[in-house]
């Protein structure tokens, strides 16, 4: 047996990665381990890496079982679970050496495939699979389930933990119950039969995730829009934002529907394309109904005419662009962060847009929240900046918490009563003086009446081709873009360097690279290099985010696409210099890891600046 | 799109409507459209209607693309919110205005090209959802704010002002629509108002998507000898094939029929259309043998007028979607989350 030498600190410690065939039930044995191994109250991270396809070509789960609580990957593979012939050969390479490799015995493999550095597992699986149980798709399904089975016993997961779990899954599914069960129970007792169990890597309980769930940020978002009470959904469907509108759905059949007569309190449009989506959430909007689109990438270059129409006209529009990697069709199912400049920046004219950036599930839940706020407070497109990552993957997050005091923030909008006590109603007036003007609902009154519209337009609402009503107009927009400022989320700084002398290098970044951040902070930490730290949760960027890039010399920006387009935006909508900013820059299609960030930090600074940190 | 205003002059002797309102007031701002152009009787026509009809004006809400019939929705009832859409898109913005509040009476004022070219794909869909709103197109067949290219609806061999020949078939907004399934397809021409208004009274009555095709057409670019949407084209092949007269719900009928001649449809407010059949074959409420008159006389040159299909049984959008009788954008906050309690009975399917 080769176990690396620090095997001892590997409890609670460690990863996983799962080589499968997609269409073959691998995501809910996938699911079961992770679930598992979170109820023992150790903190984990779950990361699919799938194809843009329905079934047969490979797929891959990571589990990080992880007692500090980092959930971003490592880049580390302790063990590979090799079910996928078609990738045996890769996915042996990718095992770190003193690692694990467990496959199906029962078609062996070529002896030239075999590693002296690592300890390989075999289970005659889908043989015990076929001898126990009928039907071949059972079969397949169910050689998942007996490998969870087979994991646990050489992790040291408990059995009772999972048959709990298969039991809440098959509730009212008595004979699935009974083969999933007698499928884990099998692989256990292989295991237990024929390996050194429990292995080195392997688990023992924490309290560690007790207040905390495993939630996908697609479903988090759509709740969100159900709390911030959207009644009309709008969306085309596209790879990774589906199952936003698929959660909305659901929550709404449950809580938004009356038993009794069966009727909604929602309307989901289904539209022929993203054009259609965006045009029906403006027209929504525009007659006063919290209004929402999920989508991605290419859904957003579609929106663009809109978009600008929804900016000039002054109509709150809610969009979640879940990124996928770009450009064109580019790679559906992963991940990156490329969308940054389409957004900000959406359609012809100028144009620019709110943004909001959340770094996790946790977060989706809560700017949903926000975004339905601005959007109609600052009566304005605004976009929720998610990508694949936080969207499709299940994150450990604290509970959602809920004030039943929590009042929305509609906005301007004039009641019937004040309409009837005005001499005469100006649309695009500035009243208050922070370039946010009243806006009245159809239906509502006839004074209140007005023309809304896309070409040139003067304060009053009515169409102007005269340059200084039409400038007038322009510049207030450009005012209410810094009035937004004042009220998108602030950036979470942490000047965990700052206790230390002429430290003055920081990381700036959005998103899902947070997690990968947090960690990358530590390791520098204890090679001496100390950062300080701040998460830009939105865009216009806060004083803060000027200040915090004043006070530093040197600034890490950290993001998921090629063309550093976070940086781009701070470059030209922040005074930062230019000089100062250097970047970190991932665009693989899959997760951020925590040792590129390291990796980029320390090639900066090259061993002298790393001298010049720790001074 | 005008910013002149128009002063709003009030005899006392004006007619007024069952709400005490004046024909003045359902007007909007001056027409900017070049003069005699078609799309001028049109708003006319349903300036007409609507006060007729005793809509409250801010009970209209008014919804356009872009192009020179698109200008006109600020030209009548300037106390109806109006929303001037981008090129083509506007049965979107409809779709979301209508989800979001079903109480109001919408009316879609397109073109040719906003409907049938750029905007062919959003008009085919919310006639498929059949969404509760009327949808007039002005249709003269060429492209006026760009200076007269053909649109899509220019007929084979149409001549253009400068003596160029259309080769292209053209897409018919009538077939289109009865071939899709629309609830209320009709045809009508911008010159006579007789036959326009009733049309437009009962496609905003009606319970869906109700379709008026208005052949109106372009002075200044598509008014000339050659051309088939021409004044003196239209008035020459112009087939009416059934006349529909609208009777408000507690209206009496006082017009003579004879026997058999008259075919009432009720609508879903108690209002009748009286279809008055000037083929005794026509069944307007037969969407088969509509398309085959339709297809028949197109051979022959002819444009087909009238209330051409009518089915007012079918769902319209909110039906279909099983919606509450509140309007979206009316509902209470409260009834729209299911608070504390709730998300943590959903929170535990997460732990």
């Amino acid at each position: 047996m080769l176990h690396s030498a620090d095997a001892a600190d590997r409890v609670n410690d460690f990863d996983i990665k799962l080589a499968n065939v997609n269409g073959t039930g691998s995501a809910s044995a996938n699911t079961l381990l992770m679930k598992s191994i979170f109820r023992m109250g150790i903190p984990v991270m779950g990361k699919n890496y799938f194809p843009s396809n329905i079934q047969g070509l490979p797929t891959w789960y990571e589990i990080r079982v992880t007692r500090d609580g980092y959930v971003a990957r490592s880049g580390r593979v302790d063990m590979m679970v090799a079910m996928n012939a078609e990738t045996y050969a890769k996915d042996l390479k990718e095992v770190n050496a003193g690692g694990y490799l467990v496959y199906d015995s029962t078609w062996p493999r070529p002896a030239l495939l075999k590693r002296d550095d690592i300890t390989i597992f075999s289970a005659p699986l889908a043989r015990m699979c076929n001898e126990t149980f009928k039907g071949v798709r059972a079969r397949i399904l169910l050689k998942n389930i007996m490998c969870a089975g087979l994991l646990a016993a050489l992790l040291d997961i408990d059995l009772d933990v999972m048959r709990t779990l298969l039991g809440e899954s098959y509730a009212s599914k008595k004979a699935l119950l009974d083969s999933n069960v007698q499928a884990l129970e099998i692989g256990y007792n292989y295991a237990k039969e024929h390996f050194p169990c429990p292995l080195p890597i392997r688990v023992t309980r924490m309290d560690k995730t007790s207040n905390h769930i495993l939630i996908d940020g697609n479903t988090a978002a759509g709740l969100g829009c159900m709390y911030a009470g959207a009644t009309v959904g709008a969306w085309y469907p596209i790879t990774p934002s589906t199952s936003l509108m698929d959660a909305f759905k659901s929550f709404c059949q449950k809580w938004r529907v009356d038993p009794d007569t069966g009727q909604r309190n929602f309307v989901i449009i289904q539209a022929e394309d993203e054009l259609s989506a965006i045009g029906a959430v403006i027209g929504a909007s525009w007659n006063g109904a919290r209004s929402f689109t999920p989508t991605s990438g290419p859904g957003i270059s579609l929106m663009n005419e809109f978009i600008g129409l929804a900016y000039y006209a002054e109509v709150p529009a809610v969009l979640f662009d879940i990124q996928r990697v770009g450009p064109s069709t580019g790679m559906p199912t992963r991940t990156q962060q490329c969308d940054l400049m389409l957004a900000a920046y959406a359609s012809h004219g100028d144009t620019r847009h709110v943004l909001l950036f959340p770094n996790s599930p946790e977060e989706c839940f809560y700017m949903s929240l926000d975004a339905f706020n601005l959007a109609e407070r600052l009566q304005t497109p605004v976009f929720v900046m998610s990508d694949l990552d936080i969207g499709m993957n299940d994150w450990m997050c604290p509970v959602l918490q809920w004030d039943d005091a929590y009042q929305p923030d509609r906005g301007k909008v004039l009641t019937k009563e004040q309409i009837e006590g005005l001499e005469k109603f100006h649309r695009y007036f500035d009243k208050d003086g922070d370039a946010i003007p009243y806006r009245t609902l159809p239906g509502v009154h006839p004074k209140g009446a007005y023309f809304t519209r896309g070409s040139g337009h003067n304060q009053y609402g009515v169409y102007t081709e005269d340059s200084t009503e039409y400038q007038i107009v322009l510049d207030r927009l450009k005012r209410k873009f810094d009035t937004a400022k004042t009220l998108v989320p602030k950036a979470v700084i942490d000047n965990r360097g700052a206790s230390q002398k002429a430290n003055d290098m920081a990381i700036v970044s959005i998103g899902s690279c947070d997690g990968a951040i947090h960690e990358a902070l530590d390791i520098l930490e204890r090679r001496g290099i100390r950062l300080d730290y701040m998460r830009i949760r939105a865009f216009p960027f806060g004083q803060e985010v000027e200040e915090f890039l004043a006070a530093h010399s040197l600034l890490f920006v950290v993001e998921q696409n090629r063309d550093a387009q976070l940086k781009s935006l701070l470059t030209l909508e922040t005074a930062v210099e230019k000089a100062k900013l250097r970047s970190i820059l991932y665009y693989s299609g899959l997760p951020i890891s925590s040792s590129t960030i390291v990796d980029g930090v320390v090639e900066e600074l090259g061993a002298g600046a790393k001298v010049r940190s720790v001074v | 799109m005008s910013f002149i205003a128009k002063p709003k002059v009030a005899h006392p002797g004006l007619p007024r409507n069952a709400l005490g309102l004046t024909r003045r007031d359902y007007e909007g701002s001056m027409s900017t459209l070049c003069a005699g152009c078609g799309h001028d009787s049109v708003t006319a026509a349903i300036t007409e209607a609507v006060w007729e009809l005793a809509i409250r004006p801010e009970m209209l809400a008014k919804l356009s693309g872009i192009g020179c019939s698109s200008k006109t929705t600020a030209y009548f009832v300037s106390g109806g919110h109006g929303f001037n859409a981008v090129h083509g898109r506007m049965p979107s913005i409809a779709t979301g205005a209508i989800a979001a509040n079903k109480d109001l009476h919408y009316i879609g004022v397109s073109g040719d090209g906003d409907t049938l070219s750029i905007g062919f794909g959003q008009f085919v869909h919310a006639i498929r959802r059949n969404i509760n709103m009327l949808y007039i197109v002005e249709n003269n067949g060429v492209y006026g704010l760009t200076k007269g290219q053909f649109s899509a609806s220019a007929d084979i061999g149409s001549k253009a002002k400068r003596g160029e020949e259309n080769a292209q078939p053209p897409v018919d907004p009538v077939l289109t629509a009865l071939t899709l399934g629309c609830t209320f397809v009709a045809r009508s021409f911008s010159g006579d108002k007789q036959q326009l208004v009733p049309l437009i009274k009962a496609g905003l009555m009606h319970r869906g998507f109700a379709l008026i095709d208005v052949l109106s057409p372009c002075v200044t670019f598509n008014d000339h000898e050659g051309s088939t949407k021409s004044y003196g084209f239209v008035r020459e092949h112009y087939d009416e094939v059934v006349h529909a007269d609208f009777v408000a719900p507690a209206e009496e009928i006082t017009a003579q029929y004879a026997a058999g001649e008259v075919m009432p449809v009720t609508m879903h407010d108690g209002s009748r259309i009286l279809l008055r059949k000037l083929d005794p074959d026509y069944d307007p409420t037969d969407r088969g043998k509509a398309l085959r008159y339709l297809r028949k006389k197109l051979r022959q040159g002819e444009h087909v007028t009238g209330l051409i299909y009518v089915d007012e049984k079918s769902p319209e959008f909110h039906e279909v979607n099983a919606t509450v009788n509140t309007p979206m954008n009316q509902l209470p906050f409260a009834a729209l989350n299911p608070g504390a309690k709730g998300l943590d009975k959903i929170m535990g399917r997460y732990r």
